[in-house]
C-alpha cells in the first residue's frame, strides 16, 4: 500500500467536537438550520477545457450499507469548481478499488486525464478509515496517495479533504473545499413580516445552520481570522450595533452601539482589531478601528464624505475603504496608524465595497455604471479595473482564501442567489438558494488545524 | 404617490379655510388617533404649556405633523427638495413647541449599489431631515437618526418606481 497516514484524524476529530457544538446551540435556542438554506452549485460558464477525471465510487468494507459516498461529495466538489468535468459513473467500464486493478489504457480510451480509486473500512461502529489515490492516466503513474482516518459524522468532512489534495495536486491552487462561508437570508412571510438569518455553511452549502435570527435586518457578516467568530451587524434594538459572535458556544459580545450607524465590521488579520464605522462623533460616517481586547476606538478617517467599508491588507498595515469624498464612491486607502488617505481606484463612477485577495494585489470592487452594478477587480498597484461580471445588480464581493475564486451576490428573477467568478473572470457558476433571498456571502478562512 | 399627496395638500387647505376655529380640538383629538405616543406626551406636558402649544399650531401644519411623514429622495442625493419644506417647517415647529416630543428620523436608499455605502446615504439623508429640522427649532436631544440603508425597502421590486419609494426619510414620533 503505497498510502501515507495523514495527520487529518486529528483535524477532523476536532471538526467533530466543533460539530456536537454546534448542534447543542441549536438546540439551545430551538433554531433549527432549515432545508430551504440549502444552496445548488450550478457551472454558468465553465473553464475553457475542464480536466476530464474519473472519480470511481469507493470500496466499502464493513456492516450493511456503505457509510457514506465519498466519491459522490469528491465529485460534485471538483465539479463545482468549474474547472473539471468529472466521467459520469454510469460510464465507467470498470469500478476499480485498488491499484493493481487499475488499466489506464481502458481510462485513455475514456479519455479521462485523471483517475481517482479508493476504499472506506469501518475499523468499529464509529471509526473509519478512508483511502484514496490519485492517478494521472496519461502518464500512468500514482500522483497521490493517502489514508484518511474519522469518525461517522466526519465522514463528509473527510471527502472534503481529500478534494481538496486533489485539487491543489492538479491545479496547483489549494482547495477550498473544507472551508466554510457566511450569508443573510431573508424570508418574508405570508403576513408581510420578514425573518433575517445569519447562516454558516461548508463551502458547497451543506451543513447550513443557523446563527442569529431576527425580525430586524441582519447584514455585514465578517470572519475572524482564525474561523471561530464571526462579527455582524444586527438592527433587532431598533438601531444599529456590531456583535462579535463565538460560534462554537454562541455566545456573542455587543462591541458597538454608539449613537447613529454602528457598522462595516471587519477583522484585522491578526484578530485583535475590529475596523468599524461610525457615525457617534457628529453624525458623519467615518471609519475606526476597535481594540478588542481593550476597547480602545480609534479614528482612521476625518473627511465630511461617507467613509466606510473597510478591508484590511493581509499585513494588516493598510485599511482600504470606501469614500465619496470626491464625489462617487472610489477605493481609498489609509495606514492603519491614520494620515492622508490615497484615493486607489479611478475607473469609473462608482467603485465601492473593496476587499483584498489574500495576496494583496487584487482588489474585488462593486463596480457601478450605467445603472448597473457588477463585480469588478482592482490592480492595488496601478488601479487598473476590469470587469468580472455581467449581472445587473452584483454587490458583495468576497474573495475565497485561494484567491481563485470571488463569491458574491446578484438577483436571478427578482431573488437574491449568490453566485462565484474565477478571479480572471473565466469561470463562472451560480449557487441557488433552494428558497428565500440570500445576499452578502462571505468566504471564510482555510481551517487551522 | 403623486394623487395622495394632491389630495393631502387639498385637505389641508381645507382644513385651514374651513376649521380655523375648532383646530385646537382637531389636532389634539385626531393626534391621539392616529400617532398614541405623540399625544400621550402633549397631554403629560400639558402642566408645562403642552396644550398651548398644541392650540398655536396652525391646523395645517397639524394635519401635515399627522399626515404626511416621509421625505423622499432623488438618487444618489441627500438633499431635501424644495416640495418637502412646508412639511419639515410643520414638523420643526411641533417639535419646537413640544419640548417633551422626540422624533426618530429612519433613513432608507434603494437598493442600487453596496449596502454599507447605502447605510451611509441613508443616514445622511436622515442627517439632511434632521438639521432642517433644527433650523425649524427641533431641539438636538429631540432628534435621532438610524441608517438602515437598502435593507427595509417600503417598496419591494426593481422597477423606478419602487426604487423611487424607496429613497426615503420616514419620521417616527415617540415619547
Amino acid at each position: 500500500m503505497p498510502g501515507v497516514a495523514a495527520s487529518i484524524g486529528r483535524a477532523a476529530a476536532q471538526g467533530r467536537r466543533w460539530f456536537v457544538a454546534s448542534t447543542l446551540l441549536a438546540a439551545t435556542f430551538a433554531w433549527f438550520a432549515p432545508a430551504n438554506a440549502q444552496l445548488n452549485i450550478l457551472i454558468t460558464k465553465p473553464a475553457a477545457r475542464p480536466v476530464p477525471i474519473a472519480v470511481v465510487p469507493f470500496g466499502w468494507q464493513g456492516s450493511g450499507a456503505v457509510a457514506f459516498d465519498l466519491a459522490a461529495v469528491v465529485t460534485a466538489d471538483l465539479r463545482s469548481t468549474g474547472r473539471f468535468a468529472p466521467l459520469p459513473a454510469a460510464d465507467m467500464v470498470t469500478r476499480p478499488t485498488e491499484p493493481a486493478q487499475v488499466n489506464f489504457q481502458s481510462w485513455r480510451l475514456l479519455k479521462s486525464d485523471y483517475l481517482v480509486i479508493g476504499k472506506l473500512t469501518e475499523d468499529s461502529p464509529d471509526r473509519f478509515t478512508a483511502v484514496f489515490e490519485l492517478f494521472d492516466v496519461v502518464r500512468g503513474e500514482q500522483s497521490l496517495g493517502f489514508r484518511l482516518q474519522a469518525g461517522r459524522s466526519d465522514l463528509r468532512a473527510t471527502a472534503h479533504k481529500i478534494s481538496d489534495m486533489i485539487f491543489e495536486k492538479i491545479t496547483g491552487i489549494p482547495g477550498v473545499f473544507s472551508t466554510q462561508i457566511a450569508y443573510v437570508s431573508e424570508e418574508r412571510r405570508a403576513d408581510n413580516t420578514r425573518r433575517f438569518r445569519l447562516i454558516v455553511s461548508d463551502a458547497d452549502g451543506e451543513n447550513a445552520r443557523v446563527i442569529a435570527d431576527s425580525p430586524q435586518p441582519l447584514m455585514s457578516p465578517a470572519w475572524s481570522p482564525d474561523a471561530r467568530r464571526l462579527a455582524y451587524v444586527s438592527f433587532e434594538g431598533q438601531q444599529s450595533a456590531v456583535y462579535v459572535q463565538t460560534l462554537r458556544t454562541g455566545t456573542r459580545e455587543r462591541v458597538s452601539s454608539r449613537p447613529g450607524v454602528n457598522s462595516a465590521p471587519s477583522f484585522s488579520p491578526d484578530g485583535r482589531l475590529l475596523a468599524l464605522t461610525l457615525s457617534h462623533d457628529n453624525g458623519n460616517l467615518d471609519v475606526y478601528t476597535l481594540d478588542l481586547a481593550t476597547q480602545q476606538l480609534k479614528q482612521l478617517t476625518t473627511d465630511d464624505a461617507i467613509d466606510t467599508e473597510p478591508s484590511w491588507s493581509p499585513d494588516g498595515r493598510t485599511v482600504y475603504f470606501t469614500s465619496d469624498r470626491a464625489g462617487g464612491p472610489q477605493v481609498y486607502r489609509v495606514s492603519v496608524n491614520g494620515g492622508r488617505p490615497e484615493r486607489v481606484s479611478y475607473d469609473g463612477v462608482y467603485n465601492a465595497r473593496p476587499r483584498l485577495s489574500p495576496d494583496g494585489k487584487t482588489i474585488a470592487v462593486v463596480y457601478g455604471q450605467s445603472n448597473t452594478y457588477k463585480i469588478g477587480a482592482v490592480d492595488a498597484a496601478n488601479g487598473m479595473l476590469r470587469v468580472l461580471t455581467t449581472g445587473r445588480l452584483d454587490e458583495s464581493p468576497s474573495f475565497a482564501p485561494n484567491g481563485a475564486q470571488i463569491i458574491y451576490a446578484t438577483r436571478e428573477n427578482g431573488r437574491g442567489v449568490l453566485a462565484s467568478v474565477s478571479t480572471d473572470g473565466l469561470i463562472q457558476t451560480q449557487i441557488a438558494s433552494v428558497a428565500g433571498d440570500v445576499r452578502e456571502p462571505v468566504w471564510g478562512p482555510f481551517p487551522r488545524p | 404617490m403623486k394623487n395622495v399627496l394632491w389630495i393631502v395638500l387639498i385637505a389641508a387647505v381645507f382644513s385651514v379655510t374651513a376649521c380655523s376655529k375648532s383646530n385646537t380640538k382637531g389636532a389634539t383629538s385626531s393626534a391621539g388617533s392616529t400617532a398614541p405616543t405623540s399625544s400621550g406626551s402633549n397631554t403629560t406636558g400639558s402642566g408645562a404649556g403642552g396644550g398651548i402649544s398644541v392650540s398655536s399650531l396652525d391646523a395645517d401644519q397639524a394635519r401635515i405633523v399627522q399626515t404626511q411623514l416621509v421625505v423622499y429622495f432623488d438618487y444618489d442625493q441627500a438633499e431635501i427638495k424644495p416640495e418637502f419644506n412646508a412639511m419639515l417647517a410643520a414638523h420643526g415647529a411641533n417639535l419646537a413647541k413640544n419640548a417633551a416630543l422626540t422624533l426618530r428620523l429612519e433613513g432608507n436608499t434603494d437598493e442600487r449599489g453596496s449596502r454599507e455605502y447605502n447605510i451611509g446615504l441613508g443616514e445622511r439623508r436622515a442627517q439632511s431631515v434632521r438639521r432642517v429640522l433644527m433650523l425649524q427649532g427641533a431641539a438636538a436631544n429631540q432628534l435621532t437618526t438610524v441608517s438602515y440603508g437598502e435593507e427595509r425597502p417600503a417598496s419591494t421590486g426593481s422597477t423606478e418606481e419602487a426604487w423611487r419609494l424607496n429613497r426615503r426619510v420616514e419620521l417616527v414620533y415617540s415619547r
